[in-house]
This record gives C-alpha cells, sequence and structure tokens, in this order.
C-alpha cells in the first residue's frame, strides 16, 4: 500500500548517492557533453591569451616604440574574441539542449512512473503536491545540468590554465603571488560553513511562515469570529522576525566574505607589486610580465568566488532530485508487472467468493461478500452512504486489492488477468464524469483510433446526445471546456454512456449520479440506460428508483456485509434493511416533483465548496 | 509604469530613510577608495619604470593592502546596511500584508484559492525584496561607478576614453533589441509551461478514468508530444538568451582590445605613460561587470514591480464587512436576533441561497433550523456573526441593525460552533482558550468537561498542552468538533450558534454534552441547525427551511401534527436511526 508522499526531505547539501543516479541522466548525451567540455577547454585557452597579449605588447613593442607591431597584436586579439564567442555561444546551446532534453526525459520518466502507480497513491496525495514533483521540482534541476554541472569544469579548466602560464612565466613569482589561495581556500569554507546553517535556519522559519498564513487563511473566519486577529498577527509578527533575523545573520556572512576575498586579491597584486616589482628591478622580470601578473591574477578570483554560487544551486537541486526520486522509488502496481493473460472475449459472469477488503489495516469495509452475477443479468447494489458499495467496483477493477477471498470473471481469478485487458473488457461510468481538455469527439473516442465518424455519431444518436452536440456551431469538434463547461450534468452523463458504450464491453459497470438533473434530460438517461444495459451483465450502484425497479437482482450492503438478496417487490415485502432504504432514498422520486433530500451527508456550505472545487483546479 | 506599481513602496522606503542614506554615504567612500587602486598601481609601474628603489615598492604593495582594507569595511557596512533595510522593508510588507488579510472577509476567501494568497505573500515579496535589496544597489553602484570611473579615464585621455567605450552605445542597443525578443520568447515559454502543468493536473485528477479506459500510453503519448514542444521553446529563447554572456565579454574584450591597441601606440608616443596605461585598463575592467549586470538589474526591477502590484492588489482590496461609520455605544448584548426579509446571494447575479426569511427570536430561547441539504440552514446563521452581510433585508439584534454594533462587541458576544472543528497548530489548551485574553486554569477545564472532552484530553501525552495539527497529534472529527464547542462554551457567550456540530458524535455522548449545554447557557439565546431530529424536540421553536425559505415552523409537537416536511424528515431520521441499529 502506498501511503502518504512526504514534501520534507532530510536535506543533505551533497549526496554522492543522488548525484549518481542524476548523472546517470547524462549518459545518453556522451557526445554532446564531451564536446562541449572540451570546447570549454578552448574557451579557457583562449581567455589565457589576453593578458599574455598584453605582455608581449608591452615588452617587445610598446617599450621599443614598435608601432606597427601592436596592429599585429590587435589583430590576434580580435580574431581571439571572436572565436572565444562563437565557441561561447555553442557550448551554451549544447549544454541548454542537453539540459532541456535531461528535464525532458526526467519529466516522461516521472509521468509514466506514475502512470502506473496504484490508485491508493492518488486517493492519499493531494494533485497540487504530486504536480510540483513533474513540474517545479524538475525545473530546478534544469540549472544544475545546463549551468551546474559542467561550468564547474570550466572554473576549473580556467584555474589550472592560469596557474600553469603563471608558473611557466616565472616560477618563484608565482609561488608568491598564489601563496594567498590557502586563505582564499580558508575563508571561503568558513563562510559556506557558517552560512550553510544560517540557511538552514531560514528553510526552517519560511516553512513555518507558510504553515501560519496557510492554517490562518482557511481558518481566519474562527480569527475573525473570535476576535483574534491582534493575538494571531503579534504571533505571525514574531515567526516573520524571527525569518527576518536569520537572513540578517546571513547577510552579515555575506557583507563580510565579499570585501574578505577582494581584501585577498589585493593581497595577491601588492605581493606582485613588491615581489615582482624587486624583480624588474633586479632585471630577472620583464614588465609586461608584471602586468600581465596584475590581470592574471584578477581572473584568478573570479572563478573561485563562483564555485560558491554554484553551492547553492547544487544544494536546491539535491533537495528536488530527492523529492523526485522518492517518488520513482514508490514500487508500480503489481498488475503492471504481471504476464498478460487475456482470454476470449469476456463473457460477463462475475463472482464474488468471500471477499473481505480493509483500505487500512483491519478496519474492514467489506466483510465476507459473496455474491454471482450471471451473464446478462441486471444487478443493483444499494446501500446507505459508506456501506462499501463503491468499494465493490474499486476491487473488480482492480484499482485497489482485496485482502481475502476470490473475485472470479468468467470463472477465472481476476488476480490472474492482466488489469489493462481486463478494464478494456469493462464499461466503468463513474459518478462524477471526468471529462479531458479536448473536443467533444476526443472525449467520445478516448484514443479509440478505429472508431469511425458515422458509428461515432451512431452512438451518439443511440444515447440522446447527439441532439445536444449538432446545437453546437462546431459539433463534434467542441472544446469541452469552451467558456467554462458547455455540457450540463445530464449532457455529461450521457456523454460519459456514449463513451462507454463505444468499447462494447460485455460487463458494464455504472455509479449512478445523485445530482440534481432536470427532469427532461433525466427522461432521456433512464431510456439511454436501458439500451445499454440491454444484453449486457450490469452492476449498477443504484439511485434511481426506475434502476433498481428494472433490476433482476438488488444486493442490500449494509456496514460491509450483504444482508439482503432479492427482487424489488420480494425485498419490499421481506420489511427489512431495504424496505427502510426505500422508505428514506427511493420512496419519494415516485412523487411528480421530488422534494430534493439527500442521503444523510452533513449540510456543507456551498461557496466554500465551490472553492474547494477552484483550487482543486489550479 | 514601473514607478506607479512601486510607488507605494517610498513610503516603506522613507521609514529608513536615514539607514538608507548612511548606506549611500558607505557606497559612495567604497567606490572611492576602489577606484583609487589603479591609479596606485599606476605610480608602482611608472616608479619601476623609472627605476625607484625597493623602500618605495614596499611603500606601494603596503598602500594597496591598506586602501582594499578600507574599501573592505565600507563596502561590509554598506552591504550589511543597505540590504539589512530591504529585508526589514520585506518584513513590514509582510506584516501589512497579513494584517490586512485579517480584516478581508469570508466571501472574500471563497472567492480567492489559498495558494494565490501564499504565492503573493512569498514568492511576489521576495521579487520585491529583490529589487530593493540587490536591484536598488547593484544600480546605485552602476550609477556612480560609471560616472568616476569613466571621469578618471577621460582625465587620463580623452580620446582614448571615447575610442573604448564606443562599443557600449551599440552593446545596449542590442541588449535592448534582444531582450525585447527575449521577452516575448519568455512569455511564450511560461504560457507553455502552464499548459504542461494543467496536462499534469489533469491527468492526476482524473487518473480512474484513465485506468479504467486504459489510456496510460496514449497519455504519456500526449504528454510526451507537449513536453517536445516545451524544449523547443525553450530551445528558440536559448537561442538568444545564449547570446547574451558570450556577447558581453565580446564586447568587453574590444574595449580592452582598443586600449591594447590605441593606448600602447599612446604609450609609444608618450602621450600617456605605461603606468597610466595599465589604470586604464583596470577602470575599464571595473566598468564591464556593473554594465553587464545592468540587464539583470532592470530585469530585477521589472519583475520586482509586477510583484509590487499583484501585492497591491491584495492591499488595497476593501474589506466588505467592517465598523459603520457611525457605530452605537453597546458593550454588552441581551440577544434578541430579529430577521426582515433576509436575502442573501453568495455572488452577484447567482441565485439567492436565502429568499426572503423573517423571524424573531426571543432572548434566552432556543430556535432549530432543520431541512435538507443545500437548503440555506448554515448560510442563515453565518449572517449573525456577520461573517457575511445580508445582500438584502435586514437583521437586527436587541432591536439594533447589526452593522452598526461594533464588530468586536458583536463577535464577543457570540459563541459559534461549526460542523468541522477547526484547530490551530497549537497546545490543545490556547485552542479552547482562543477567544480569552486571560484565563484560569479551571475555566478551560470546565469548558472541556461540559463539553464531555475532558477524558480524551487526559488520555494524551501532555493532556492540556499537547500540540495539535502538523506538528503534533491529529484529533479525530469528533474530538475536533469537541474542541469547538468549548472553545464557544468558555467564553459565555449571550448567543451561542451551534451549526450541526455533532455529527461525528455518537448520541449518548451527544446526550451529555446537551445536558451541560442547557445548565451551562442558562440564559443565553441558542440556535441549532442539524440533521438529528433527536436533538430539536425541546427546542422552543423549530423552522424547516427548503430553497431558501422558511416552509414551516412551529413547535416539534405541532408540526408533527401537521403531517408536513417536518413530520416526513422526522420519520425518516427515525428510519435511519433504526437503520443504524441494525
Amino acid at each position: 500500500m502506498h501511503g502518504y508522499v512526504s514534501d520534507e526531505i532530510a536535506g543533505k547539501a551533497y549526496d554522492s548517492r543522488l548525484m549518481r543516479r542524476l548523472l546517470q541522466y547524462l549518459a545518453p548525451y556522451k557526445i554532446q557533453v564531451v564536446f562541449s567540455l572540451l570546447l570549454l577547454l578552448l574557451i579557457s585557452l583562449l581567455q589565457l591569451v589576453g593578458p599574455y597579449l598584453t605582455k608581449i605588447a608591452i615588452d617587445r613593442y610598446i617599450s621599443h616604440g614598435i608601432s606597427s607591431g601592436l596592429n599585429r597584436i590587435a589583430l590576434l586579439f580580435f580574431f581571439v574574441l571572436l572565436v572565444a564567442f562563437i565557441l561561447r555561444f555553442l557550448q551554451t546551446y549544447i549544454m541548454e539542449w542537453v539540459g532541456q532534453r535531461i528535464m525532458h526525459d526526467l519529466r516522461m520518466n516521472i509521468f509514466s512512473h506514475m502512470q502506473q502507480l496504484p490508485l491508493s497513491f492518488f486517493d492519499q496525495n493531494p494533485v497540487g503536491r504530486l504536480m510540483t514533483r513533474v513540474t517545479t521540482d524538475v525545473q530546478v534541476l534544469n540549472e544544475l545540468f545546463s549551468s551546474g554541472v559542467v561550468t564547474i569544469f570550466g572554473d576549473i579548466f580556467t584555474l589550472a590554465g592560469i596557474i600553469l602560464v603563471l608558473f611557466i612565466m616565472n616560477w618563484k613569482l608565482s609561488l608568491v603571488t598564489l601563496s594567498v589561495v590557502p586563505l582564499l581556500f580558508y575563508a571561503t569554507l568558513l563562510f559556506r560553513k557558517k552560512v550553510r546553517s544560517s540557511f538552514r535556519l531560514i528553510r526552517k522559519r519560511i516553512a513555518r511562515i507558510n504553515a501560519f498564513l496557510q492554517e490562518n487563511i482557511s481558518g481566519m473566519w474562527v480569527v475573525q469570529l473570535f476576535s483574534q486577529e491582534a493575538k494571531k498577527f503579534r504571533q505571525f509578527a514574531h515567526i516573520n522576525w524571527q525569518y527576518c533575523q536569520a537572513y540578517l545573520k546571513t547577510i552579515f556572512y555575506y557583507a563580510l566574505f565579499f570585501p574578505a576575498v577582494e581584501f585577498i586579491s589585493a593581497l595577491a597584486i601588492a605581493m606582485i607589486i613588491w615581489y615582482g616589482g624587486s624583480q624588474v628591478l633586479g632585471a630577472t622580470l620583464s614588465l609586461g610580465a608584471l602586468v600581465a601578473f596584475i590581470q592574471y591574477a584578477e581572473r584568478f578570483f573570479y572563478p573561485i568566488r563562483d564555485l560558491s554560487e554554484k553551492y547553492n544551486i547544487l544544494q536546491s537541486a539535491m533537495a528536488a532530485s530527492e523529492r523526485i526520486f522518492n517518488i520513482l522509488d514508490l514500487a508500480v502496481d503489481e498488475s503492471y508487472q504481471q504476464v498478460p493473460r487475456q482470454l476470449p472475449p469476456l463473457k460477463g459472469k462475475v463472482e464474488f467468493r468471500n471477499v473481505w477488503f480493509a483500505y487500512q489495516g483491519e478496519e474492514w469495509v467489506l466483510e465476507d461478500i459473496s455474491f454471482t452475477v450471471n451473464k446478462g443479468e441486471k444487478v443493483a447494489i444499494v446501500g446507505a452512504t459508506g456501506a462499501g458499495k463503491t468499494s465493490i467496483i474499486n476491487l473488480l477493477t482492480r484499482f485497489y486489492q482485496k485482502n481475502r477471498g476470490r473475485i472470479l470473471i468468467d470463472g477465472i481469478d481476476i488476480e490472474e488477468l492482466d488489469a489493462g485487458w481486463l478494464r478494456s473488457q469493462i464499461g466503468l461510468i463513474m459518478q462524477d464524469v471526468f471529462l479531458f481538455s479536448g473536443s467533444v469527439e476526443e472525449n467520445l473516442r478516448l484514443g479509440n483510433l478505429e472508431l469511425g465518424q458515422a458509428r461515432l455519431e451512431e452512438l451518439s444518436r443511440y444515447v440522446h446526445l447527439d441532439q445536444f452536440i449538432s446545437q453546437f456551431p462546431r459539433g463534434y469538434q467542441t472544446d469541452v471546456r469552451e467558456r467554462g463547461s458547455i455540457l450540463s450534468a445530464g449532457q455529461k452523463q450521457l456523454l460519459a454512456f456514449a463513451r462507454a458504450l463505444a468499447r462494447n464491453p460485455q460487463l458494464l459497470i455504472l455509479d449512478e449520479a445523485t445530482s440534481n438533473i432536470d427532469p427532461q434530460t433525466e427522461l432521456l438517461i433512464q431510456e439511454a440506460l436501458l439500451k445499454l444495459m440491454d444484453g449486457r451483465t450490469s452492476i449498477i450502484i443504484a439511485h434511481r428508483l426506475s434502476t433498481i425497479q428494472n433490476a433482476d437482482k438488488i444486493i442490500v450492503i449494509h456496514k460491509g456485509k450483504i444482508r439482503e438478496m432479492g427482487t424489488h417487490e420480494e425485498l419490499l415485502a421481506q420489511k427489512q434493511i431495504y424496505y427502510m432504504l426505500y422508505q428514506i432514498q427511493y420512496k419519494d422520486q415516485q412523487r411528480p416533483a421530488p422534494l430534493p433530500l439527500a442521503t444523510g451527508n452533513p449540510s456543507t456550505n456551498p461557496a466554500s465548496e465551490k472553492r474547494k472545487k477552484k483550487e482543486d483546479l489550479k | 509604469m514601473i514607478l506607479k506599481e512601486l510607488s507605494p513602496l517610498f513610503s516603506y522606503l522613507s521609514k529608513h530613510k536615514k539607514g538608507i542614506a548612511v548606506g549611500c554615504v558607505w557606497l559612495i567612500l567604497t567606490n572611492c577608495f576602489v577606484l583609487s587602486l589603479p591609479w596606485v598601481l599606476k605610480y608602482a609601474i611608472d616608479g619601476l619604470k623609472g627605476g625607484i628603489n625597493s623602500r618605495a615598492l614596499s611603500f606601494y604593495a603596503s598602500l594597496i593592502l591598506a586602501v582594499s582594507l578600507v574599501a573592505g569595511v565600507f563596502r561590509f557596512l554598506m552591504r550589511r546596511g543597505l540590504i539589512g533595510i530591504s529585508r526589514k522593508i520585506e518584513y513590514d510588507l509582510r506584516n501589512d500584508f497579513f494584517r490586512h488579510l485579517q480584516r478581508l472577509s469570508p466571501s472574500y476567501f471563497n472567492r480567492t484559492p489559498t495558494g494565490d494568497l501564499m504565492s503573493r505573500a512569498t514568492n511576489d515579496l521576495d521579487a520585491v525584496r529583490m529589487l530593493l535589496g540587490p536591484g536598488l544597489l547593484n544600480l546605485f553602484n552602476t550609477i556612480i561607478i560609471s560616472i568616476t570611473a569613466v571621469s578618471l579615464m577621460i582625465y587620463i585621455d580623452p580620446w582614448l576614453s571615447l575610442y573604448s567605450l564606443i562599443p557600449l552605445p551599440f552593446l545596449s542597443l542590442i541588449i535592448n533589441r534582444m531582450g525585447k525578443e527575449l521577452y516575448w520568447r519568455f512569455e511564450r515559454v511560461q504560457a507553455h509551461y502552464s499548459r504542461l502543468s494543467a496536462q499534469v493536473q489533469e491527468n492526476f485528477a482524473g487518473i480512474r478514468v484513465v485506468k479504467a479506459y486504459g489510456q496510460e500510453s496514449d497519455q504519456i503519448k500526449r504528454f510526451r508530444r507537449s513536453n517536445l514542444e516545451f524544449v523547443s521553446k525553450n530551445m528558440s529563447l536559448v537561442k538568444i538568451w545564449g547570446f547574451f554572456l558570450p556577447l558581453m565579454l565580446l564586447f568587453s574584450g574590444m574595449g580592452m582590445l582598443i586600449v591594447l591597441w590605441l593606448g600602447g601606440k599612446a604609450v609609444i608616443v608618450n602621450r600617456i605613460t605605461l603606468g597610466e596605461f595599465v589604470a586604464f585598463n583596470g577602470y575599464l575592467i571595473m566598468l564591464v561587470w556593473p554594465i553587464t549586470a545592468l540587464g539583470w538589474v532592470l530585469n530585477l526591477f521589472q519583475r520586482g514591480a509586477t510583484s509590487m502590484g499583484r501585492i497591491s492588489q491584495i492591499l488595497q482590496q476593501k474589506p466588505d464587512i467592517s465598523n459603520a461609520s457611525h457605530p452605537i455605544r453597546v458593550t454588552s448584548l441581551r440577544g434578541e436576533i430579529e430577521l426582515r426579509n433576509v436575502i442573501f446571494a453568495y455572488e452577484e447575479n447567482s441565485e439567492p441561497v436565502l429568499k426572503g426569511i423573517s423571524l424573531k427570536i426571543p432572548p434566552g430561547s432556543t430556535l432549530a433550523i432543520v431541512g435538507p441539504t443545500g437548503s440555506g440552514k448554515s448560510t442563515l446563521v453565518n449572517l449573525i456573526p456577520r461573517l457575511y452581510d445580508p445582500t438584502g433585508g435586514s437583521l437586527l439584534i436587541d432591536g439594533t441593525d447589526i452593522r452598526r454594533i461594533p464588530l468586536k462587541i458583536l463577535r464577543r458576544h457570540i459563541g459559534y460552533v461549526p460542523q468541522e472543528g477547526f484547530l490551530f497548530s497549537d497546545t490543545i489548551r490556547e485552542n479552547i482558550a482562543l477567544g480569552k485574553i486571560s484565563f484560569k486554569e479551571d475555566e478551560v477545564m470546565a469548558a472541556a468537561s461540559a463539553s464531555q472532552i475532558l477524558e480524551d484530553i487526559n488520555h494524551f501525552p501532555r493532556k492540556f498542552l499537547t500540540q495539535t495539527g502538523e506538528r503534533g497529534i491529529t484529533l479525530s472529527g469528533g474530538q475536533k468538533q469537541r474542541v469547538g464547542l468549548a472553545r464557544a462554551l468558555i467564553a459565555n457567550p449571550r448567543i451561542l450558534i451551534l451549526d450541526d456540530p455533532f455529527s461525528q458524535v455518537d448520541t449518548s455522548t451527544e446526550e451529555a454534552i446537551w445536558k451541560s449545554i442547557r445548565e451551562k447557557t442558562a440564559g443565553s439565546t441558542k440556535i441549532l441547525v442539524t440533521h438529528r431530529i433527536s436533538s430539536v424536540r425541546d427546542a422552543d421553536r423549530i423552522i424547516v427551511l427548503s430553497g431558501g425559505k422558511i416552509v414551516e415552523e412551529g413547535t416539534h409537537k405541532e408540526l408533527l401534527a401537521r403531517k408536513g416536511t417536518y413530520a416526513e424528515l422526522y420519520r425518516k431520521q427515525l428510519i435511519r436511526q433504526e437503520l443504524e441499529e441494525l
């Protein structure tokens, strides 16, 4: 069973296990990555040319007053710049491409994987949270791939190149100049340590602000009812201030770090002036080389500063990838993994044998359920809210797995059947008809391309849907989401009928809608339903009197057990549970103008329900 | 446009006038010292060419150290000051944002998704903070460093400055051009991103249909298609964006090339010294970063302005329920309630939920409201503490229009127990004593005991100090309902509203609760909304709502005798109870 997937992660800054997994996504783009590294190497080399040309210019030409030599140097410099420009663009383009492809691959991986997760997973995790995995979290990784991993190599190349050139020019001065590097590393390490702990604090405190806001917005009416605005504001101001304080601390470290790096680089330049200067005086170093040394030293510090920026990218990428891999590591629904066993088209006999089922532990929702539905029979399942009716459907379609007993279709245990094939043989119509964005036709077809246009319209006529659709200017091509929703609840029902009918299923499972439908459409639905059930094994969670009256058999479920079974008349005569349910739920439907009486849900505020729906859509 | 959006920020900035002024002084001083470094270098190089002694050399070296040390101190003060102020403004803004939310009515929160408000309080606020902090800082920095560095360069050699700065106007022209195109392509990427998100959302929401109709592979195919399109939209953005940094580097390189080439020649003809040549180069390098950052800064301003606009939208939202301009002076209420032809609709032009309700509830009496789901029962009781105001008609308490009673006084006298107990992530004690500023321990105990929750609480690990919510224990629905009742009872209200509060409490507990409610609130007006007829029988009066209208009213006996809706409801209730026991 899949539980709730938390957003909270351990939050390590660097996790080699995660990193290795992430790098696997680079593997298909090896060639591009290697090429891009090569380009980076070239770019780093070209970056070294500038200061060296300055050295040559000063030593050979400026000092000796050769003006024509400068032209040549300038021309060479120009070409170097131009080539570097082109290579840089190429390198960026390739790496961005790789980054985008990897994100594409990741998104596909997560999405495909989630398609195969069991339904319990979706029932337990809010949609909004799951979406973040496919969207935001993947987006965070983009930076890691496009500008993180690879450019770190670029920085390292540049550093190595500078060190190499400095040593070639003058090894003694190089040693003196580079003597500040340990200092720089020490400062960076110290800074990182301090910043890391305060960033952890910041994250904790912003999470607290978010939780507080969330809670207070949804409970604002309670706060207002009890006139607690001032008290809650004080609490908010307090955690807000703590958050501010945590930041002020990092600001302190940042404000200290940047000047410190600048001071260290000034230290390097001072050493060059002092030691290199005396070498110039002693004629062991040229003036041009001294200038070049200063320019190289300035360039030396950029990549190091860059590296600490990259650290932040790395940190958020680690957190995002951990959340992603948590999803990818969830086991898929077993039914997707088994060897498909298909049968000749289903005949439609359904049998439950002593089935027990619980969503959690031993809290039985269904207890010892046994019944048989013969081919072509229409069976209505009735019971109060929460009696366990929907769970029967969930088991039969293999959305959930029973705990004990056996469920057989045409005499074969459904667990031996391929779930995809099984579902393809069933026409399932749920209470709330779900429409995918797209045209009416696409919603009818649902991927079934073999269905001809003529057959499609024939089906629609058959279930009385056609008369509504033909009124739309664009007919079957009308977008179902146009102006909110163009179809009424009743029309959606009819569409769901046509959709199910298109697959010509032998077994029909229907959870009748309870929503109020105008009497005219209601009649159409009843008529269409009769046609739909004709010649098919039908299992219906019934809310309509006409449906139960038409059923061959009624199964009464009460508190997870089958309590009564028989026809409408038989059960009424028994004057037991069915009789009572009939009094509460169905009897009123005989009246000409039925009073909309619900089965006993506590009333809810219609506006807040609307809001909930809106939020779900977000 | 940008300025208009940002104008609300001026009052926040002016609160920190002094700090900002001091920070600007540090900023200027920092730049003065930083800019003098190449000048020291110039003396050193020229000195080396002229053959100075090693003592002068160590003097220059220590001068460089001293100057950069002082510059560092100033930079530290500047960053800590200015960036710190941006964080403090963020703090002020977030407080104001929250304070304003507290003044908005439930109908506003019904209309507005929580996620949207949250993202304004976090993401948008962050964008505004970026503008105020790094945005303003870099803008000032760029302006000051450009002016001073360029004037120093001109001082060294006007012609050389002119030539080496020639690429800059071209650069800004190209950036401007590219910026627009970049903006459009970015918009397109964003638009597709939301489409991609919507697709994922749809798939997850409809996963049951996807699985039932074997649409998994078809959905994957569809997702792949728009995923690939997203890649190509992104790549079209990269085609421009990828030029940005290389182009910047090309242009700054060109500046250096010109200095090397023409500056070198100037040294040869003795127009400038070699030291000046090196210093000139240094200034040019100093200019590169701030000018490169200018594009980023502009982007920060754009985003900050948009975000500030989104925050202002909320801050300018007028609260639709607030104190009247001429409230009456009252300190206590008797608890007489009267509704005169009250009409209420959740949204303009939508069908009213209450269609003309007239009703008088004498102080100290008990009114029960029954009726089918959606008949307007909860809506009706929500009007009394002014969670909503009637769309038409009037509501009077003690003979005064409810809108003229100060909101605080009104709500202090009303105890409201909702269907679903709402708990804050706090201790149970704080949750019960929510409405009290000061309270005694035994008051909390008494309220808990009257609500039949005391025993449950005593079983919790830390009793009344047990945390609830995210980082604590989760209470069951029935427990939450009872905490909600205790919260209302502790305040000893004149008017007690119970909106179907015992739906998740078993019948025997409910009876005990009723007994203590009657004892504790003997003189209070009580209004009860319920599905359980059993708890209605003793009410002084019962009304039956259907479709937003009162269809029947009277006592239990009278209504039963009428054999109408109430009698039918009662009968069904009896059957349901019987069914429950089977």
